[in-house]
C-alpha cells in the first residue's frame, strides 16, 4: 500500500462536525513555546506551524486527548466535542 | 426521562456495559449515558481481548456477539529496518469454545453489548454527555448532562483513560505523558479469502500479531496486526512522551511499518476504511486513581486497569471485571442503603480478590522495566542480526554459532547487560 497523507486518511472517517470549536488554543502562549510537542503528538495533524504561528483546526480531531496531556504550557483549553458530534467510528 | 436512578453509569464501553448489565439484572434502576451517537462510536483499540470474564457474565456470548475472529495464533516478531524474526504459537484448542481470545471491532461490539444492557432493563442514553457531577457537599449524588440534573444514589465513572469525572471528583491528578501510550490504527479492507490465504487461517480462526523493534524506531512501544473477518487492524503503539521528545509522529511510524518487507505483502491491495487513535493507560498501579468516594466509583481505563508485559497488553477483560465488581458493590450498598465511602470500600476488597488488582500488583514493576530502550533497539537488532548471520550463505567458511552471537553482540550489548536486564525482567514480568 502506498503511503497516504493524514488528510486523506481522515477523509475516510465519518464525522459529524459541530459548528462549535471544542478545543481552543492560545496562540500567544504557543509563540513562546520552544518545543511545539503538539505538532508531533496529534495523530490527526490538527496542529500546524505556519510562519512561526501554531494554528489549530478541530474538524479532523480523533478525540484522543494527547494534546491536552502533552502541552506543558497550559495553552490548550481542551474539551470533548458536544455529545453526538465529532468522530464516529464505524469499525473501531 | 425518569427523575431518579439507583445508579448512573457514565460510558458504554466494556466497563460501563458490564456494570450496567449486572446492575439491571439485579433489578436496579440504571441509566447508562454515552457521549457517542451510539455505544462504540468513540471507541477503538488494537483488536483482541482474552479470557473467560465476559462469558461469566454472558454465557456463550460468542454465539450472538459480533466477533470478528477467534485468536487461534499469537505471533511475535522482532523487526529491524529490513529483517524480521518471528515466533508463532498456535493451539488447536484456542479455536474451540470457550475460546481463549476474541478479535473484534469496538464500534460493532460495544453497540451489541449496549443492546444486551438495554435488554437487561437499563436505559442506555446514547448522544448524552455527562458534563459534570452533581454534589451534595462532598457526596456525589448524580450527574449534570445535556442541561439536566440527573440524580442517583451512585455514579460509576467508566469514561475512559482521560476520565474527566474521576478528575472532577478529586480522585486523580493530571495524566503524565510517560504513563500513557498513543495507539494509531488503520482498518484495511481485504476479502475474507485473501486474509485466510495470506495468514494461513481457516473458518473463523484469527491471528494476533505483535511486533517490536524498528517499527517504533526504538521508542518504547510496538506494532500490531489483527485479522478481522474482512479487514485487518494495523497499528502502532508508542509512549506519548517519547514521541514528543523525539519529534516523531506515530502516523509516520505506521506508514513505515506498513512498508516493511515482512509486512507489506500481507496488506497489499487493501483499502483503507478507517483511521483512528486512542491513548492507553500503561503505568498500572503507579497511575491508578483512588477507586471510590462518597457515591462514586471508577472502573475500566478510567481506573488505569491495563496490564502490559511487552508480550501481552490487556485492558478489556480488566474493564469488564472491574465493571462487574463495581456493580456488585452497588448492589450490596443498595441493600444496606449506604453509599458512603466506607460502604463502597467493598469495591477495593472485591478487586483485591480478583485478578484485576492481583495482576496489576504482580506486574507492578513492568511499566518501568518496559522503558528500557534496549528492549526496542539492541535486542530486536541482536536477534535479527544473529538469525541473519546463521542463515546467510556468502560462500565463505562457516563460523560456530557462539562466535556469530559474539559478533552480533559487538557494539550493541554485553553479556553483563543481558544478565542484568534478564534479572530485572525476571523481577518485573
Amino acid at each position: 500500500m502506498k503511503p497516504i497523507s493524514i488528510e486523506d486518511k481522515l477523509a475516510v472517517n465519518k464525522y459529524d462536525v459541530d459548528k462549535d470549536v471544542h478545543i481552543k488554543v492560545n496562540e500567544d502562549i504557543c509563540k513562546e513555546c520552544e518545543h511545539h510537542y503538539c505538532l508531533y503528538i496529534c495523530p490527526a495533524d490538527c496542529y500546524k506551524l505556519r510562519e512561526e504561528h501554531i494554528t489549530f483546526s478541530y474538524e479532523g480531531c480523533l478525540e484522543c486527548s494527547s494534546c491536552q496531556i502533552i502541552c506543558d504550557k497550559d495553552a490548550i483549553e481542551w474539551a470533548l466535542p458536544r455529545a453526538g458530534f465529532g468522530v464516529c467510528f464505524e469499525y473501531g | 426521562m425518569k427523575q431518579r436512578f439507583d445508579a448512573i453509569v457514565v460510558g458504554a464501553g466494556p466497563a460501563g456495559c458490564a456494570c450496567g448489565y449486572k446492575l439491571a439484572k439485579a433489578g436496579l434502576e440504571v441509566l447508562v449515558v454515552e457521549r457517542g451517537k451510539f455505544a462504540g462510536a468513540k471507541n477503538m483499540w488494537g483488536g483482541a481481548f482474552y479470557g473467560p470474564t465476559l462469558s461469566e457474565l454472558l454465557p456463550d456470548f460468542w454465539e450472538e456477539a459480533p466477533i470478528e475472529r477467534y485468536v487461534a495464533s499469537n505471533k511475535f516478531s522482532f523487526l529491524t529496518e529490513d529483517t524480521c524474526l518471528s515466533v508463532e504459537f498456535t493451539a488447536g484448542k484456542f479455536g474451540q469454545p470457550p475460546y481463549n481470545g476474541f478479535i473484534l471491532l469496538r464500534s460493532k461490539f460495544d453497540r451489541w453489548f449496549a443492546t444486551k444492557v438495554e435488554q437487561a432493563g437499563a436505559i442506555v442514553a446514547a448522544g448524552l454527555q455527562a458534563d459534570s457531577l452533581l454534589r451534595d457537599g462532598n457526596r456525589v449524588v448524580g450527574i449534570k448532562a445535556g442541561g439536566d440534573e440527573l440524580p442517583a444514589d451512585v455514579v460509576i465513572a467508566c469514561d475512559g483513560v482521560n476520565s474527566i469525572l474521576a478528575q472532577e471528583a478529586g480522585l486523580r491528578g493530571e495524566i503524565l505523558p510517560r504513563n500513557v501510550k498513543q495507539g494509531v490504527k488503520e482498518v484495511i479492507q481485504l476479502s475474507r479469502e485473501t486474509i485466510e490465504q495470506r495468514f494461513n487461517l481457516s473458518g473463523d480462526e484469527g491471528i494476533a500479531w505483535e511486533f517490536i523493534g524498528a517499527c517504533t524506531k526504538g521508542l518504547p512501544g510496538g506494532a500490531f496486526i489483527y485479522t478481522n473477518k474482512e479487514s485487518l487492524s494495523v497499528g502502532i503503539v508508542v509512549e506519548l512522551s517519547a514521541l514528543a521528545e523525539k519529534g516523531i509522529k506515530a502516523n509516520d511510524l505506521l506508514d513505515g511499518f506498513k512498508e516493511h518487507p515482512a509486512v507489506a505483502n500481507f496488506l497489499a491491495d487493501g483499502k483503507l476504511v478507517e483511521y483512528s487513535a486512542h491513548l492507553i493507560p500503561v503505568s498500572g498501579i503507579d497511575m491508578m486513581p483512588t477507586l471510590y468516594t462518597d457515591g462514586f466509583l471508577v472502573a475500566g481505563d478510567a481506573a488505569a486497569f491495563v496490564v502490559g508485559t511487552g508480550l501481552i497488553l490487556e485492558g478489556a477483560n480488566f474493564a469488564i471485571a472491574s465493571g462487574v465488581s463495581a456493580a456488585e458493590t452497588v448492589i450490596r450498598a443498595k441493600k444496606r442503603d449506604d453509599f458512603s465511602t466506607e460502604s463502597l470500600a467493598y469495591y477495593q476488597e472485591l478487586l483485591e480478590k480478583s485478578f484485576v488488582l492481583k495482576d496489576l500488583k504482580t506486574y507492578r514493576k513492568a511499566p518501568r522495566f518496559l522503558e528500557n530502550p534496549r528492549i526496542y533497539s539492541s535486542y530486536p537488532e541482536l536477534a535479527c542480526d544473529l538469525a541473519e548471520r546463521i542463515f546467510t550463505n556468502d560462500g565463505k567458511p562457516r563460523k560456530k554459532t557462539w562466535k556469530l552471537l559474539r559478533e552480533a553482540m559487538k557494539g550493541r550489548v554485553s553479556f553483563g547487560q543481558i544478565a542484568r536486564d534478564l534479572m530485572k525482567g525476571g523481577g518485573a514480568i
